[in-house]
């Protein structure tokens, strides 16, 4: 347990000594070392991150905060390489506006990001900058565009009566 | 009908069959969506003469908005829905789930329970490799495969169902502890099946893996060097067997697993058969593990499996059940203390990772304190690994598509969920 919290602080002064003044908050959550950047500083921090050995992404994850009009994008990264670092999760997290949501894509940094941003493209309806491919995955257009994962999409009992957005269908090819 | 329907250079027009000049040599050909071997997913391969140039995996077929549903339904009902990812190895499923909000609990289960924990999730690890290398046998043409590794596999369900009474769908780990403890002649079962399995292991290298004429199938096809595989995030056996040594069980010893020995085969080569060597060898690991787990159990009987917080909760009959004041019957089926039903998960954000048969699962966990999830995140083995059709098939022939799809073990609920 010692070895744990002691790899911990020193995690956390490497990542403060190569981010310096990107870092708005950094806090040791419960599996993962959460570091919040600036939506601006996000890229410059992922390409200084990965120089440090964290080399893929485990998970893309998005949180719709919608009483604060915010959503939440925290990329869970780790290494495969460097075997002390194995042993963390860091969470590079970003705040975005809920009404514009844009955020640079990292698919070009980590490969490994490249199906999940596609994902959370289109459960949430946040774009990626810059992504290579940014199409659907999993969903058709239909499902799409009512991005089923934001909080104001309400499961609703009876899924006979969901509203089909056709313009949506008719915009986009099915594949 | 008129000749002139059916020439292309008539100049009749027939809506969605014009015949367009080929301006490069190239085809496409759609493999899927129904069940092109493990399950409903489509791939578009664009393919110049017979060598694939572009691969484009298409997923989604069987989608179940499982990360949507968390959200409504309360904590503990959570635990049978994403066992539904992949019911063959339901326990590693779903443990992280369990693990990370165990973690917001600030709870930790007892020994007994971390015990029993690792000994079905290597069950579920064994049964979880014999299907994925039966579904290979069938990519392959080899039947015979097919049929032992689903034969095989069945011994191994019929332990978890004598664990926890159900063939698939154990819901065996729950908040605090586990869900019912080993029927007392239990031991003696597990060291028949990992004996015998450790003989069968023997005659799976001899019929597949040795076979010339499945070697020459697997054998340079498909290879990923080292930086390849991390830069891709693929996981498991698939990483492993390129030279990667990274195993959850390793790196971020979880459950019992830090009081086991076992090893961790890793294998340099990174080709389809390197990736099958390893989970044969995952497989004999695992047995040792079962040996190690199930002596420990026998050494240390009627210890609590249900952490303390939960188990003062239970009612006089599942205590007196569990002292051993009334034998054991069906009719006392071991239901869940009643606090589950109402439990509140204190705020905060938690993440854990466990090793699951076909890789590293890993869960997101956020809580507003109430008494449904605000937001559950789950990114499964095969989404990781899917990436990898379209980096590593292009440049093989289209006969390699089959060799390398089922040396990923890749699933298709998995990825969907």
């Amino acid at each position: 347990m010692d070895g744990g919290v002691k790899g911990l602080i020193s995690l956390q002064d490497m990542i403060k000594e190569a981010l310096g003044n990107n870092i708005i908050k950094i806090e040791d959550n419960k599996g993962y070392m959460d570091v919040v950047v600036p939506l601006e500083k996000l890229k410059e921090s992922a390409i200084k991150v990965k120089q440090l050995g964290f080399d893929h992404v485990k998970s893309v994850t998005a949180v719709d905060y919608i009483q604060k009009k915010q959503f939440m994008v925290t990329y869970h990264i780790s290494s495969y390489l460097n075997e002390e670092l194995s042993r963390h999760v860091l969470g590079l997290s970003t705040f975005i506006d809920r009404d514009n949501p844009h955020i640079p894509s990292l698919a070009t940094i980590w490969t490994s990001a490249e199906f999940q941003e596609r994902e959370v493209y289109e459960f949430f309806g946040i774009i990626f900058d810059g992504h290579p491919d940014l199409r659907l995955l999993l969903l058709t257009p239909v499902v799409a565009a009512l991005k089923p994962l934001r909080k104001d999409f309400v499961v609703k009992e009876d899924s006979i009566n969901i509203e089909v957005d056709y313009a949506a269908y008719n915009a986009t090819k099915w594949w | 009908m008129e000749a002139g329907t059916i020439s292309s250079g008539s100049g009749i027009h027939l809506p969605g069959m014009e015949i367009a000049k080929a301006s490069k040599n190239r085809y496409e050909v759609m493999i899927g969506p129904a069940h092109p071997g493990s399950g409903h997913m489509r791939i578009f391969v664009e393919v110049d003469g017979d060598i694939m140039v572009k691969v484009d995996p298409d997923i989604g077929f069987v989608h179940r908005t499982m990360e949507k549903l968390a959200e409504g339904r309360e904590w503990i009902q959570n635990i049978p829905l994403f066992e539904r990812i992949a019911i063959l190895d339901a326990c590693n499923i779903t443990l992280p789930y369990v693990r990370a909000v165990e973690k917001l609990l600030g709870i930790e289960a007892p020994e007994r329970a971390r015990y029993l924990r690792t000994l079905l999730c290597e069950i579920n690890r064994v049964a979880s490799h014999l299907y994925g290398m039966g579904i290979f046998g069938v990519f392959l043409g080899h039947s015979t495969l097919y049929m032992w590794g689903f034969g095989d596999r069945e011994v191994f369900i019929d332990l978890a169902e004598r664990l926890t009474g159900a063939r698939l769908t154990h819901t065996y780990p729950v908040f605090g502890g586990v869900r019912r403890d080993i029927p007392d002649d239990f031991p003696e079962d597990a060291r028949k099946a990992t004996r015998y399995m450790r003989k069968r292991l023997n005659e799976y290298a001899k019929i597949f893996l040795n076979n010339p004429n499945i070697r020459s199938r697997l054998e340079n096809v498909g290879v990923l060097t080292k930086n390849q595989a991390a830069e891709l995030g693929l996981v498991g056996p698939n990483i492993r067997a390129s030279g990667i040594r990274y195993d959850v069980r390793l790196n971020e010893p979880y459950e019992a697993y830090g009081d086991v020995d076992f090893e961790i085969p890793v294998f340099e080569e990174g080709d389809s058969l390197a990736r099958a060597w390893a989970r044969v060898e995952e497989v004999r690991q695992s047995l040792n593990i079962i040996d190690q787990v199930v002596t420990w159990l026998e050494k240390h009987p009627r210890e609590n499996f249900m952490h303390e917080k939960f188990w003062k909760t239970a009612p006089k009959l599942y205590k007196d059940v569990y002292e051993g004041k009334i034998s054991y019957s069906p009719k006392y089926r071991i239901k869940l203390m009643p606090i589950f039903a109402s439990l509140k998960v204190p705020p905060g954000k938690s993440f854990a990772r466990v090793e699951a048969g076909r890789g590293e699962i890993v869960y997101y966990v956020e809580s507003n304190g109430d008494i449904f999830p605000y937001r559950v995140r789950v990114v499964s083995p095969s989404f990781r690994n899917v990436i990898a059709f379209k980096y590593v098939m292009p440049g093989h022939r289209l006969m390699d598509l089959p060799a390398i799809y089922g040396s990923f073990d890749y699933f298709p609920p998995a990825f969907d969920r």
